[in-house]
């Protein structure tokens, strides 16, 4: 038996015996499902969403090609391959959603000092800690490098003030990493160092903001003479602007699956398929949908979606170019996210557009706020328009004014 | 299936670049058509092409070729497209070989492929009878007299149809117009004196015809396939033909985006390269996308031809709508940005245009394809 063919023995062995039936496709449905973030004070319904972070997080598989000595799975590519096939194939939940996981330990393992890896990323991947980003300020989005929360030298630490805003899930995180001002305002991008802040630090307070979905998953993040250790910084001082961008790669990346894992077989994610909701509210004749103006528009749009998850498996089989491209998945993926929820609402009717109330089914209403929710996809790690011209001058290489 | 190019592929794609570049670029099309060359290709040009091997690409080694696939044959007319090359090897490499070495008789093999591999033959494929593509609606009849059949009817919008010495020709056998069953494919012999070819002024400048046949007689070792089953077939080369054509209309894209980006980065206005102005810019970040995702589904088409993947015929009706599209989107665009001078006859950039818009009707429009996508899909 080759080494692969072992490793998928024993993982089909490992995912049998540890994977708790409710974190499985078939689960009893009256059983709660819970979001796992992990962190601090990290509350489940179910017990068993505790277990299987646990378990998953003991074994490294929370992130699994991280080395072993930050407490990842150490696992090669194929391995990889094979341990999602095989969470697959029993239907298994991720066990952890983490910004951890996604953004801050890529880069922690590419510019953090050794103590600062071994201090952070276990934490991550077990889901002790959980993180949240402070790079936008009021007067800084797009041109996130004006910023100005600024973080004084004051001998054995850094003195912070200042403000976040859009911090998702700033109220719920344990720590924040955080991009603020050591040097000068000009050139504006050569003053700014990256740093880990403790939340529970003296002078650091959270103020939620509520969104047009109703809910409310970020917050004003305010820094009032907050003492962070020297320690905390990753890289050089000043030199940030360069672990902020490739910080923003990753989180491009990830954004970027969200339409397609969501549209993937049977709806993914949010489990709306925009064939059945069309079949639903406007009816199906010989198997097809019934009205031929709302066919055509989901055809059109179901061929963009094939186009683009050949291309997500193309850039893979390339060897997966990051940078440019990955602006170019964020801002399709995204924009094509938005019109597929577009289009689910205005084939549901009125159902589409239901708020609240007894007269309406819960996935109808549940729509509704996921299509509010994806306006802000197009918004969150960089603008569309932000996007596109990431193309122009880095792919294209068009000339600036 | 992977989808990138095998070495040879890649290979292949090299060396029909350089070959495009050196030996036919678009000023090479522009003087056939000033000539009003008769048949719009260059017979010399096609001698090179057959020395390549590019017309037995499809065709096994047994009969001269090479067998190196969909993929092969169609990333090279991609490369032709670049620069406008016209040339029988869409009706004749991917379509008549395409045909007779999948469905032909060991006798129609031996007879045809060793010619083609020569260039010595070229092929049309005759479908449609109306300005719109849909093989149901075929009415052209083949009716039974005795051992043979009797031919009558007329085809339009032939590819190549105006030089072609051997046609491909999708008749009725029984059953009605709007039917996929009861078609036959016939190999006819263009010279056939109850054959009339009406050669046709398209805006692309390529070879085309309309063709009448009147009481042609053949007899049934003249069938290409199975009598009564030809629907079926003909969509099988039809999507082989729409996958290579997609290419061609990636190439022809790809071109157009190339001379406008070097455009935007030479023309001042305002003191400044227009490049410079988001409006522009913007725009051209889109059309970069939809490039990209236009060359993942050709290639996954191509692929999947090679592979012989039962997903080839949603995949052929994906990469022709895309590819549709995104030459309409950018050919468009590019006579745009280059504001007056795009709209001249003397700067190439029309003919893109032109070519797009004719390209886009051949073997089904985007429409046809988006409804075709629909159907299989089960919506
Ligand atoms: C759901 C959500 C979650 C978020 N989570 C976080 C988080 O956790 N942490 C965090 O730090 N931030 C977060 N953000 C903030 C997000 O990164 C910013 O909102 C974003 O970068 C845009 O900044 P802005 O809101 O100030 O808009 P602005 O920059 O003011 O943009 C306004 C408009 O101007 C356009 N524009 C701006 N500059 C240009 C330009 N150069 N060319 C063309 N058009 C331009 C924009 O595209 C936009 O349409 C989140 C945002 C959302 C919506």
């Amino acid at each position: 038996m080759s080494n692969l063919d072992k490793f998928r023995t024993e993982t089909k062995k490992w995912l049998d015996e540890n994977c708790p039936p409710s974190m499985r496709s078939g689960a009893d449905p009256s059983i709660p499902v819970d979001e796992v973030w992990g962190g601090r004070n990290a509350e489940y319904k179910n017990p068993e969403s505790k277990l299987w972070l646990d378990r998953m997080g003991e074994k490294g598989w929370t992130m699994p090609t991280v080395p072993k000595e930050y407490g990842g799975g150490g696992l090669n590519k194929e391995e990889v391959k094979i341990l999602n096939e095989e969470m697959f194939l029993i239907g298994a939940r991720q066990p952890l959603l983490s910004f951890g996981i996604w953004m801050l330990a890529p880069v922690l393992l590419e510019y953090g000092n050794e103590a600062q890896k071994k201090e952070h990323i276990p934490k991550i991947l077990k889901g002790e800690i959980r993180w949240c980003q402070g790079y936008s300020e009021p007067g800084s989005g797009s041109d996130l490098a004006s910023l100005s929360t600024k973080a004084e030298d004051a001998g054995d630490h850094f003195l912070v003030n200042g403000q976040k805003v859009w911090t998702s899930y700033a109220d719920k995180a344990d720590w924040i990493f955080a991009l603020v001002r050591t040097g000068a305002k000009e050139p504006k991008h050569d003053g700014i160092s990256f740093v880990l802040i403790d939340m529970a630090t003296k002078g650091v307070s959270t103020k939620p903001i509520t969104l047009i979905s109703g809910k409310s998953p970020f917050c004003e993040t305010f820094f009032d003479n907050v003492e962070v250790p020297k320690e905390n910084l990753i890289g050089e001082l000043n030199a940030g602007w360069t672990i902020a961008k490739k910080l923003l790669q990753h989180e491009r990346a990830f954004i970027s699956n969200f339409g397609l894992a969501g549209a993937a077989a049977g709806g993914g994610r949010s489990g709306r398929d925009i064939v059945s909701i069309a079949k639903k509210h406007l009816g199906e004749e010989n198997g097809k949908i019934k009205n031929s103006f709302y066919r055509t528009e989901i055809a059109s749009h179901k061929i963009k979606e094939h186009a683009f998850g050949l291309t997500l498996k193309r850039a893979g089989d390339e060897g997966g170019k990051a940078s440019a491209t990955a602006s170019m998945f964020k801002l399709y993926g995204t924009e094509h996210n938005k019109k597929r929820h577009e289009l689910m609402v205005a084939a549901s009717g009125v159902d589409g557009v239901a708020w609240d109330g007894d007269e309406f089914d819960q996935d109808d209403k549940n729509l509704t706020r996921a299509w509010l929710r994806t306006k802000g996809n197009s918004i969150e790690g960089g603008t569309s328009e932000v996007q596109l011209n990431v193309i122009s001058k880095r792919v294209l290489n068009l000339p600036s004014q | 299936m992977k989808l990138i190019l095998t070495e040879e592929e890649q290979f292949l794609k090299d060396t029909a670049k350089n070959f495009a570049e050196e030996r036919c670029p678009i000023s090479h099309f522009r003087s056939l058509r000033d000539n009003n060359d008769p048949i719009l290709w260059d017979k010399e040009i096609w001698k090179e092409m057959t020395t390549l091997g590019w017309p037995g690409i499809l065709i096994p080694e047994e009969y001269g070729g090479s067998n190196f696939g969909i993929t092969g044959i169609s990333v090279i007319l991609g490369e032709c497209a670049k620069t406008l090359t016209p040339s029988p090897l869409f009706a004749t490499g991917v379509l008549g070989a395409f045909s007779i070495t999948n469905f032909g008789s060991s006798e129609q093999k031996q007879n045809y492929l060793p010619k083609i591999v020569s260039g010595e033959l070229t092929t049309a494929l005759a479908i449609d009878e109306s300005s719109h593509h849909n093989p149901a609606n075929t009415e052209m009849t083949a009716k039974k007299d005795g051992k043979n059949f009797i031919l009558n009817g007329k085809k339009t919008f032939v590819v190549d149809g105006a030089s072609a010495d051997l046609l491909i020709v999708l008749a009725r056998t029984s059953g009605n117009k709007g039917e996929m069953s009861g078609l036959t494919l016939f190999l006819i012999d263009s010279n056939d004196p109850g054959i009339e070819k009406i050669k046709l002024d398209m805006a692309d400048s390529r070879n085309y015809a309309n063709i009448n046949f009147n009481n042609i007689k053949v007899d049934a070792k003249s069938i290409l396939g199975d009598e009564e089953t030809g629907g079926e077939t003909a969509e099988n080369i039809l999507d082989i033909g729409r996958i290579a054509i997609a290419s061609e209309m990636l190439g022809n894209a790809e071109a157009a985006f190339e001379t406008t980006l070097d455009y935007l980065k030479q023309r001042k206005q305002f003191g400044v390269l227009i490049g410079s102005f988001q409006a522009l810019q913007h725009r051209a970040a889109e059309m970069f996308c939809e490039l990209e995702l236009t060359k993942s589904s050709v290639l996954a088409a191509m692929k999947a031809a090679d592979e012989g993947s039962n997903e080839l015929q949603r995949l052929s009706s994906l990469s022709k709508t895309i590819a549709g599209e995104t030459l309409h989107l950018v050919s468009n665009e590019a006579v745009q940005m280059h504001g007056g001078i795009g709209v001249t006859d003397e700067y190439d950039i029309g003919f893109f245009l032109k070519r797009a818009r004719v390209a886009e009707q051949i073997f089904g429009s985007s429409k046809f394809h988006t409804e075709r996508y629909a159907n299989i899909s089960g919506f």
